[in-house]
């Protein structure tokens, strides 16, 4: 009978941990959640881009995702509920050659943060927003958002929410996004692609990305954690440039998932250098 | 193309000599969303900015706005917004932030009356104990009260002196009549100017902490981009700048968010003296109403009262100290401001029963008369 060692004499490597302070793990993600998942596929994205990792910065808001800028090691900036984005408007502003990325949740971004979002797409603001779709308030215990299916239970409906979602791909589209897609954390090299094209596509790029909360969504949906998967798998339709219009979320007629937009764009800080910069011979 | 130090004589308000001070003093990120009456102080800057290198955008709103000044100071840059009553308030959280990860940046404030909407175009100072307590929680922070456009230009430029070299959000207490107002603004030589910047780590980038204080108090601040991989949140942290979930964390942090302001106040509170050396009466005032106080104590001292009248050039951290000595050797204090009582229970409170204190003041929209405070002086004294 062999034994197994109790404990290994050195952690091996993960292929990642060069991005993340690894001093600060266990992270607070619970188990079943797709965050880590949507998390670790960023990271991958910026690895690929081979771009130096002093050239990124990462802004989050508050909530479950927006614990990502904690754990990953760059510059990166943990701030207030819903204000990642102006926060990363100034930063890209001030220093437009930093790639600036925002990771957050559909809590953060849409509902306290909608306004910032609609803006930053208008202005093309060169900014590649990560949204960490769970349709609801995962870190307050699974409270109703912006995003919650009509009809989903939650804390704050517990009858069934009276109210529609947001679609998310068509709200960023509409605002003037460069790049729209959306995926779920069962298509992570899909999404690895994707978030790698958002932060090489100049402008504002949104991509959306569904990800269970089996502990504070699913468990008052009748949805067991595999179950998200499933329907991950068996009920999204994968139609690259597809109209946004029809990219809302219902999994009884399917979920559009793909790449809804790119285009390119002048960018915010491109037109502001362009108008009111003084040229060089003035 | 105009030069950043527009160095001569002006006629200009004191919106604008604010924002020609924020120029003279290295700003070069201005955020904003209009507002009267601080609106000019956003025009000018968005004219300005380009020609220097610098970078002006108007935000979708107030919160917005100071958000955008607080990511732009962690690229290096010295930041500044400008608002009024409506839009301060707004502000109130991300200020908090902006004290808790100790970033350097000015927020200037030209107060209208409230509450609400109020009297858009007419004067107030009803914001004074919003500035010191609006946002959530126990901090420390500067706020300054010009009472002139040369002083708005002056103050601004101490105001990003302080910013950076406290690591703290600085508040520039402007009022509408100091903001619209039109007098003689000199502009120095370049030169002559005393610019503050931050400081800078120096030591190896594997071992630095983003929060580890030097002897002042204050930590050196690195900024985006230079490899130092820092982390900032505004959840209590530690040295590091990582989130920490307990007491001891907790105490630590406001230990050094206050020490730094608290144990520099020599160097942070700034006060002015008027007709002070024999006066038994001490009219105490800050902002426009200084201007009230000055008529009132000479017209008093015509009268054969001795009033003396010290102005609160820096009013937050509050000169608590002085008020104290002084309340021990007059007869009293009367407080001149344009609100209902706010400075007025801080000398109350620091005159700690030794001087009666009582208050001059108005609801909002006007200058208060100096015959207001000769009234006070004869039924008091």
């Amino acid at each position: 009978m062999t034994i197994n060692p109790k404990k290994l004499a050195k952690q091996p490597e993960h292929p990642l941990d060069d991005l993340i302070r690894t001093e600060r793990i266990p992270h607070i993600w619970c188990p079943g959640c797709g965050i880590g998942t949507a998390f670790s596929s960023c990271l991958s994205a910026i690895k690929a881009t081979g771009i130096p990792y002093n050239k990124f910065t990462m802004v989050s808001g508050i909530g479950c995702s927006a614990r990502g800028a904690g754990y990953i090691k760059l510059d990166s900036f943990h701030t207030t509920h819903g204000r990642a984005i102006p926060f990363a408007s100034g930063i890209k502003m001030a220093k437009p050659d930093l790639k600036v990325i925002v990771f957050s949740g559909d809590g953060d971004l849409f509902a306290i943060g909608g306004n910032h979002f609609i803006h930053a797409a208008r202005r093309n603001m060169d900014l590649t927003v990560i949204c960490v779709n769970n349709l609801t308030y995962g870190m307050t215990g699974g409270q109703c958002a912006a995003t919650t299916p009509n009809k989903a239970k939650s804390t704050t409906t517990p009858l069934g929410n009276p109210d529609s979602p947001f679609n998310l791909p068509l709200l960023a589209y509409a605002a003037g996004a460069s790049y729209v897609a959306r995926w779920t954390i069962l298509h992570t090299r899909d999404l690895t692609t994707a978030i790698n094209e958002a932060i090489v596509r100049k402008g504002f790029s949104f991509i959306e990305v569904l990800s269970p909360c089996p502990i504070n969504y699913g468990r008052r949906n009748k949805e067991k954690p595999l179950d998200t998967l499933r329907l991950y798998q068996d009920k999204t339709i994968i139609k690259n440039g597809a109209d946004p219009a029809r990219a809302d979320i219902d999994f009884e007629k399917g979920v559009v998932i793909g790449k809804f937009i790119d285009i390119d764009r002048s960018t915010c800080d491109d037109r502001y250098t362009e108008l009111h910069r003084p040229c060089s011979d003035d | 193309m105009k030069p950043a130090v527009l160095t001569g004589e002006h006629y200009i308000t004191g919106d604008i000599a604010c924002a020609e001070g924020a120029i003279a003093a290295g700003c070069l990120f201005f955020g904003a969303y209009p507002i009267t009456p601080a609106t000019e102080i956003a025009e000018h800057m968005a004219e300005r900015l380009p020609d220097i290198g610098g970078t002006f955008i108007q935000m979708e709103d107030e919160i917005a706005a100071i958000a955008s000044i607080l990511g732009a100071a962690w690229t290096g840059v010295k930041s500044m917004t400008a608002t009024s009553g409506p839009g301060f308030s707004l502000m109130m959280e991300n200020l908090g932030f902006g004290v808790c990860t100790e970033t350097p940046c000015v927020i200037v404030n030209v107060q209208r009356t409230g509450p609400s909407t109020g009297l858009p175009t007419m004067t107030g100072q009803g914001d004074m104990m919003q500035a010191r307590w609006g946002s959530h929680g126990d901090y420390e922070l500067i706020a300054l009260a010009p009472s002139s456009p040369q002083d708005c230009f002056h103050q601004t430029i101490r105001a990003f002196n302080l910013s950076e070299k406290y690591r703290v959000p600085v508040l520039i207490m402007s009022d509408e009549i100091v903001g619209h107002m039109s007098e003689k603004v000199v502009i120095p030589e370049a030169s002559e100017i005393h610019l503050v910047d931050r400081p800078k780590p120096t030591g190896r980038k594997d071992r630095f902490k983003l929060y580890e204080a030097d002897p002042n108090g204050v930590a050196p601040m690195p900024a985006i981009g230079e490899g130092y991989n820092i982390h900032v949140t505004g959840l209590t942290h530690d040295e590091r700048g990582y989130p920490a979930m307990n007491v001891e964390a907790q105490e630590a942090m406001m230990t050094r968010i206050k020490g730094k302001i608290q144990g520099n106040l020599d160097d942070i509170i700034e006060t002015e003296s008027y007709r002070m050396e024999d006066a038994e009466i001490v009219i105490v005032s800050y902002g426009i109403s200084v201007r009230t106080g000055l008529a009132a104590v000479d017209q008093a001292r015509e009268m054969g009262y001795k009033a003396g009248l010290l102005r609160l050039v820096t009013v937050w951290p509050f000169p608590e100290a002085m008020i104290r000595e002084i309340a021990t050797r007059v007869k009293g204090f009367i407080t001149v401001e344009i609100n209902l009582g706010q400075i007025h229970y801080e000398v109350e409170r620091c005159s700690g029963g030794k001087a009666p204190a009582f208050l001059v003041g108005s609801a909002g929209g006007k200058i208060i008369h100096p015959d207001k405070v000769i009234a006070c002086i004869q039924e008091k004294f």
